[in-house]
């Protein structure tokens, strides 16, 4: 199918639209259409990684205005890959939003698709500028369902979400002035063959540019200093919203391992890898803070809001390390902690629904409705994210230890294996103190079979991740093995632009 | 196959007691017990193959990437755990189906006794390191659970924490010292790794990898300095006890001892490390175990002693110290499991486990009396049991040993003293539980325990004894197998008999017997001495420590995240400037080769009014009105310089842009705070100044090189294919809704987003609504200026033509549909400012959201549209038409995508702006209205 690659774009934007032109209206009928479009969705991903594993990098050229000229989307195993993760990803945390969230403010089922639209997009597009554009579809998108629901805590914590973004918004802006200023392109592909060839003189220029990106996407991923962010948006966000949010980390990830291996990669001549040692070091740091958070939190939103935090230091670390096996672990792990990571924060709004006014505060209560399976999902869960095995987690951070050379053992090894003690210490205590020292008779509603597919439906990737980790691993290992191949996806662009590319 | 049938089958029972209630309780024991049954019977047929000296192994690929592959072994040393965990296994759920209450939830217990059965058969017949390590972990957490499984009460669940903590943390050392190993032999796979011992030995990363995998094994095995936290898992429920804390669990620490001593041992590291650390523990423990006043306490740190022993034994480079090690796991498993469950029955029985209220319960219990009695003898190491002969072996080989060289006496000294501890330990166990007097102070009258419960004692005790009698017959066989396998050489000839003729050890054993009766008579003076030492807690210290690491934790993250926007923005920005900043400073000259254009007079003024304004801005900000109104002229005097270096369409925009942004600004002066903050301090001033002034310089310095150099761009390509290609001949609007018209796609839905968040924020929005102004003044009464109001009305309808004629020339000529959507949107506006929302409303009847989201709606059908063509989406096409009375005419289908653009810029703005707007009109419902 010649237009499957635009349609992670235009099925959420067509849903979106369709679902937004009145406010009103059934709310079955939205529900319905909203599923069906997210259940589309996965489809879709699940084509395009199919699709992908040929090991050809397509590109879908939108107004037939050929590359380097028009904007392209590029299909590669990694744009599938993230395409079908966040269809995942959605569908879980949707199935959970019926159940109930999706009523407590207006048009909360197009802006879930238009949210969908941007990820996808920033996942695909082939174009700086239009990556730019995405990131501000996401923004706005995620800005408004944070706020869906309305309160306090919700509007305090978005206003710095918000703020800090449109910063980074700026910065994302002064940075494509620079490097259109001095590479004269915007297409990623194109920006790699003429890196190759910049004028001396125009070095510190375009060193500046890559490195402002480096804190946009920085800003996104929430690196340190940039993170601050995220430990109160992600806390303050209705669950759903906020398991749908963990893919937006990855965002800035994606993009940083898809600038600073495509473009400022190892041809790069002098600014080859410019970016591997900072986010190396910051990532290390990320990581350390975010152990340090997992065990300071008092709440089970921010205590899952700081384990995203320690991932992202994980994942981040993983790039630093700059080398293909290390790419191959980190994507493995990527997938892990983004769809478990969803699924608990679902797990934890469950939990506090049934806590009475305990809530999502880590102190004694009341016993749950239905301890069995959320202590279950609770202790899956809590072992995937301290990455113990049996489950995903100890798998993605076993082959990051692997991967890392000597010199780089040193650091990353108690680090990495520290944060898992302080993650497995924290949720100990927590899961002790919610499910062991409860007193008194059950009370509280139960789950719905809705909430129980969502959250089930992300935890349980966790086993599955384990079962299947064969074919997965071997999977992000190509991936990682295509992405450093940067002359393939140079020419799979660059080359066939002049005869006219094929979708 | 069958080496995954014994794990597996568990494995499937884990899951078969939920299947079961917990009302029929034999039931669910029986459901329990079958598929460890069945394990065994499989690991019976296996074993005289196995004992001929056959390995059967089997793998699977299963993570290549990581080096894991789903690889058991069944060798001799598996051979011996897998009996002794399915064997002592069995006996457990039995004795736990009477030893559970009503009150305890059996299927689950059952269910967690299995998949830690699962995890320890793992350990002990994984064929891969990383699979070894896994179910190790495995072990860990089941172990949490099960310790943990009286929830009620806080030392349980203190307990489990605690030794999940710390076998935790012994897990992730052993990974990263497997990884070691793993790299130093360049496989994972087992055979491979026991047959590399020069290999590694001559690798520098040896010793970390040897530190690394014994805290693994010393954390599991509770060695000193890690044994605080086995006592604290006595809080289980005995017959996890039983299981874990005698022949399981606490063995696997000492398992993988034996298990990579083919790999590991050796070395002097190895011989000091291992041997000294076994030593040391095994006369703490015992010191402990006999001044301590619980009965599984006493059993606990007897345990660690024991431990400590093998560990030592294993220690020692010698082969034979190796057979008696693996001796000794397996008669120390024996009996006790069987003294744990012997403490369990008198708890159960009496409802204490103190030692100082039991006395003389041989009376009400005499059979377990005797079960007792004989496994305590074999603990204490008596003659015709097992105990000894596995004893003496110890003695005999630390006679041996050249470790501590000269000083090598003290071996067999201290290992003596260790055997003294024992035998009096073991004395006082027996005596002062089950004689010496009447019982005072019980809570119930004990009495006999029942059968099924008393058998799998009965059945220990009777190996036990077995062993003692015919070691030779009964355990030569399997040992030797398990020391072949633990070797990987042929082990040496064993001889196990009761009478090796009048030598050492015996003279050691016979003085540790008659010491530890006399210390066992002496006692009182130990306790009084011990005495003297303040009593620590190692549960209160663990939880102390946790508290206050929280506590640090918490203070450090609520320092650095102090909920201050203005330090967050500090650090974004100081980011940026840090690396922009060092960049340029890699740059020889800012300047590049074009020259610079020469200023003229109205640049200079223009500049000039710019810089001030941007200054005022900053300056006045807290007179706001002023402050805005500056910021207007800024923005216009963007758009005159739009204008002057000819960008009309740039201009244009910019204004209107301004216009709205402007008016916005203004709605959203009316709820600021009357009062502005406190200015900031000086300090603060000061820095805030040199990060602006700084940032500024940065970027105006990347403007200035940028502008200076020379760009080789696509825009070329654009400026020649706009009219060929995009049927356009103004190049910005063909670049807009053609060329990157997905971007502009893009945008204009952000625009609508935008537009709908507002409405989300807003709709529930309840503001402050002052009435007058901070100095008391009221309002002005007259809210709609009557001049506004008309001249606003007759503008109406000419901003409406001015933004058709915009909106259609926009494909040739400066304009198109982003602007025209502005002006549309600013008229209307304006009616809203003159006449209030109530007015607007009535006249404007529509919803502004379907019209902001059917403008993404047609342009987003407009590029599907491409596809009935077969051509990718929002592929253009235009012609030229010939109208009759109009002439003609050029259509685009770009004019329909920019139709899509114009209507959802005037729908957002209007969705924007008006709701704004409306938060402080009468109509929104406020308290008072409510409450009447």
């Amino acid at each position: 199918m010649q237009h499957l690659i635009i349609l992670p774009v235009l099925l959420p934007l067509l849903t979106g639209v369709a679902l937004l032109i009145h406010r009103g209206g059934a709310l079955t009928l939205r529900r319905t259409a909203n599923v069906l479009s997210t259940i589309a969705l996965v489809v879709v991903g699940v084509l395009l990684v199919a699709e992908s594993t040929d090991d050809a990098i397509r590109y879908y050229a939108v107004g037939d205005w050929q590359p380097p000229f028009g904007i392209i989307l590029v299909l590669d195993r990694l744009s599938a890959l993230m395409v079908m993760l966040t269809s995942v990803l959605a569908l879980g945390s949707l199935l959970y939003a019926c159940a109930g969230d999706d009523e407590q403010g207006s048009n909360f089922h197009g802006l879930f698709q238009l949210q969908l639209m941007g990820i996808n997009g920033a996942f695909l597009t082939g174009d700086l500028f239009n990556l730019f554009v995405f990131f501000e579809v996401l923004l706005i998108a995620s800005y408004a369902l944070l706020m869906h629901g309305g309160g306090k805590a919700r509007t305090h914590a978005g206003f710095h979400y918000v703020a800090l973004n449109l910063l980074g918004s700026m910065l994302f802006l002064i940075a494509l002035g620079i490097l259109y200023g001095t590479m004269g392109t915007l297409n990623m592909a194109d920006m790699s063959a003429v890196v190759t060839t910049l004028d001396t003189a125009d070095l510190g220029l375009v060193k500046a540019g890559a490195l402002l990106l480096l804190i946009v996407f920085g800003l996104k991923a929430a690196m340190l200093p940039l993170y601050f962010w995220l430990p109160r948006a992600y806390a303050a966000a209705p669950a759903p919203i906020a398991a749908l949010f963990a893919i937006m980390t990855k965002v800035g990830i994606y993009s940083i391992i898809r600038v600073y291996t495509l473009i400022f990669g190892e041809q790069a001549g002098p600014l080859a890898n410019l970016a591997q040692p900072w986010v190396w070091w910051l990532g290390l740091a990320t990581l350390a803070l975010g152990a340090i958070g997992v065990l300071s939190a008092r709440d089970m939103r921010t205590q899952v809001a700081y384990l995203i935090l320690v991932s992202v230091g994980t994942l981040l670390a993983g790039i630093g390390m700059h080398s293909e096996a290390a790419l191959g672990a980190l994507l493995y792990y990527l997938i892990h902690t983004t769809l478990v990571s969803g699924g608990l924060f679902l797990l934890v709004d469950a939990i506090a629904q049934q806590r009475g006014k305990a809530g999502a505060r880590i102190v004694q209560s009341r016993t749950l409705a239905q301890p069995a399976i959320l202590g279950l999902m609770f202790f899956a869960g809590a072992i995937a994210m301290a990455g113990l095995p049996p489950l995903s987690g100890a798998f993605g951070k076993a082959m990051l230890l692997q991967s890392a050379t000597t010199a780089q053992q040193h650091w990353l090894w108690p680090i990495l294996l520290g944060s898992g003690l302080a993650s497995l210490i924290a949720l100990s205590r927590t899961g002790s103190t919610i499910f062991w020292r409860a007193s008194g008779e059950k009370t509280g509603v139960t789950l719905g079979p809705l909430r129980v597919t969502g959250t089930l439906m992300l935890i349980s990737c966790a086993p599955l991740m384990v079962a299947f980790a064969g074919p997965i691993t071997a999977f992000t290992q190509a991936t990682a093995a295509q992405l450093l191949d940067r002359d393939a996806y140079v020419e799979s662009i660059i080359a066939r632009g002049d005869t006219g590319g094929d979708a | 196959m069958s080496l995954l049938l014994i794990v597996l089958l568990p494995l499937l029972g884990s899951l078969l007691p939920s299947l079961s209630s917990n009302q029929r309780r034999h039931q669910c024991a029986l459901l329990t017990a079958a598929m460890p049954l069945i394990a065994l019977l499989v690991t019976l047929r296996e074993t005289p193959g196995v004992i001929a000296g056959e390995v059967p192994r089997l793998a699977f690929s299963w993570v290549p990437a990581l080096g894991l592959d789903l690889a058991l072994r069944l060798d001799g040393l598996s051979l011996l755990f897998v009996l002794l965990i399915l064997g002592i296994g069995l006996l457990i759920i039995l004795y736990a189906r009477h030893y559970l209450s009503e009150a305890d939830n059996m299927p689950r217990f059952y269910a967690y006794l299995m998949l830690f059965m699962t995890s320890m058969l793992g350990i002990v017949m994984a064929d891969n390191l990383i699979l070894l390590w896994m179910f190790w972990e495995l072990t860990s957490l089941s172990s949490f659970l099960l310790i943990g499984f009286w929830s009620h009460q806080s030392a349980a669940r203190k307990g489990a924490r605690m030794a999940l903590a710390v076998t935790g943390m012994g897990g992730l050392a052993l990974l990263a010292g497997l990884i070691l190993i793993g790299q130093i032999v360049g496989t994972f796979d087992m055979q491979t790794v026991l047959d590399s011992r020069d290999v590694i030995l001559a690798d520098p990363r040896y010793l970390p990898a040897l530190l690394l995998i014994l805290l693994g094994a010393f954390t599991k095995s509770a060695q000193f300095p890690f044994q605080f936290w086995l006592p604290q898992a006595m809080a289980a429920p005995t017959p996890v006890s039983a299981f874990l804390h005698s022949a399981t669990m606490v063995k696997a620490g000492v398992f993988l001892l034996a298990r990579l001593h083919p790999a590991l041992a050796g070395s002097q590291e190895w011989l000091y490390l291992v041997s000294l650390t076994g030593l040391v523990t095994m006369l703490y423990g015992a010191y402990f175990a006999l001044i301590k006043l619980d009965l599984k306490t006493i059993l606990a740190y007897s345990t660690v002693s024991h431990l400590g022993l093998i560990t030592m034994l294993f220690g020692l480079n010698s082969q034979m110290a190796v057979v008696a090690g693996l001796f000794h796991i397996l008669n120390h498993a024996t009996f006790k499991a069987a003294l744990f469950m012997t403490a369990g029955i008198v708890d159960h029985e009496c409802g204490t486990r103190d030692i100082r209220k039991l006395k003389g319960l041989w009376r009400y219990m005499p059979m377990t009396t005797a079960l007792a009695a004989i496994t305590a003898a074999s603990m204490a190491g008596f003659p015709l049991l097992n105990g000894f002969l596995s004893k003496e072996m110890m003695l005999a080989e630390t006679l041996e040993t050249p470790l501590l060289g000269g000083l090598a006496w003290l071996i067999p000294v201290l290992a003596t003293i260790g055997s003294i501890l024992a035998a009096a330990y073991s004395l006082r166990y027996v005596r002062n539980t089950f004689f010496d007097g009447k019982p005072r102070e019980l809570e119930k009258t004990p009495h006999e325990a029942s059968f099924p419960m008393r058998l799998p004692v009965l059945v220990l005790a009777i190996v036990c004894i077995i062993i003692g009698l015919f070691p030779a017959f009964s355990a030569t066989g399997i040992l030797t197998t398990a020391a072949d396998a633990a070797l990987t050489m042929p082990a040496p000839e064993l001889h196990l008999s009761i009478w090796h003729g009048f030598n050492l050890p015996l003279l050691m054993s016979a003085i540790a017997l008659i010491g530890g009766f006399m210390v066992y008579v002496l006692r009182q003076h130990l306790f009084t001495f011990h005495r003297q030492f303040p009593s620590r807690n190692s549960l209160a210290i663990f939880e102390g420590a946790v508290q206050r690491l929280v506590r640090f934790t918490q203070w450090g993250i609520d320092t650095l995240e102090n909920g201050s926007l203005q330090r967050y923005m500090l650090w974004v920005v100081i980011s940026a400037l840090a690396v922009s900043g060092m960049s340029l400073m890699g740059i020889e000259t800012l300047k590049g080769e074009l020259a610079v254009q020469k200023a003229d007079p109205l640049l200079i003024v223009g500049a000039a009014i710019t810089c001030f304004a941007g200054l005022a801005t900053a300056f006045l900000h807290r007179r706001r009105l002023i402050s805005l109104i500056m910021l207007s002229v800024v923005g216009l005097m963007a758009s005159l310089a739009f204008a002057r270096f000819s960008a009309p369409d740039l201009a244009l925009t910019q204004l209107a842009v301004e216009v709205v942004t402007v008016i916005l600004l203004m709605l959203a002066l009316f709820f600021l705070p009357q009062k502005t903050p406190k200015e900031s301090s000086a300090s603060r001033i000061v820095r805030d100044v040199l990060l602006a002034a700084g940032f500024g310089g940065v970027v105006a310095s990347l403007n200035y090189a940028l502008l200076t150099r020379p760009l080789n761009s696509i825009s070329d390509y654009f400026l020649e294919h706009s009219v060929s290609g995009g049927g356009g001949h103004n190049v910005v609007n063909v670049i807009l809704v053609d060329f990157r018209g997905f971007d502009t796609l893009g945008e204009i839905t952000v625009l609508c987003i935008a537009g709908i968040g507002i409405y989300k924020l807003l709709n529930r929005l309840r503001l402050f609504m002052p009435s007058s102004d901070s100095e008391g003044r009221p309002w002005s009464p007259d809210r709609y200026p009557m001049i506004l109001a008309s001249v606003s009305q007759s503008l109406l309808p000419m901003a409406l033509l001015v933004s058709v004629f915009i909106f259609l020339r926009g494909h040739n000529a400066p304009g198109g549909g982003f602007i025209a959507g502005l002006v549309t949107a600013v008229a209307l506006i304006l009616m809203y400012i003159a006449h209030g929302v109530e007015w607007a409303q009535q006249r404007l009847s529509f919803q502004y959201q379907p019209i902001a989201v059917s403008g993404v709606a047609i342009a987003t059908l407009t590029g599907v549209g491409s596809w009935a063509f077969g051509y990718p989406f929002l592929t253009s096409a235009f012609g030229h038409f010939h109208i009759p009375l109009i002439g003609d005419v050029e259509l685009a289908t770009a004019m329909l995508f920019d139709l899509g653009v114009y209507l959802t810029v005037v729908g957002a703005t209007l969705m924007i702006l008006a709701n704004l707007g409306k938060v402080t009109t009468s109509h929104r419902p406020s308290k008072q209205k409510e409450k009447a």
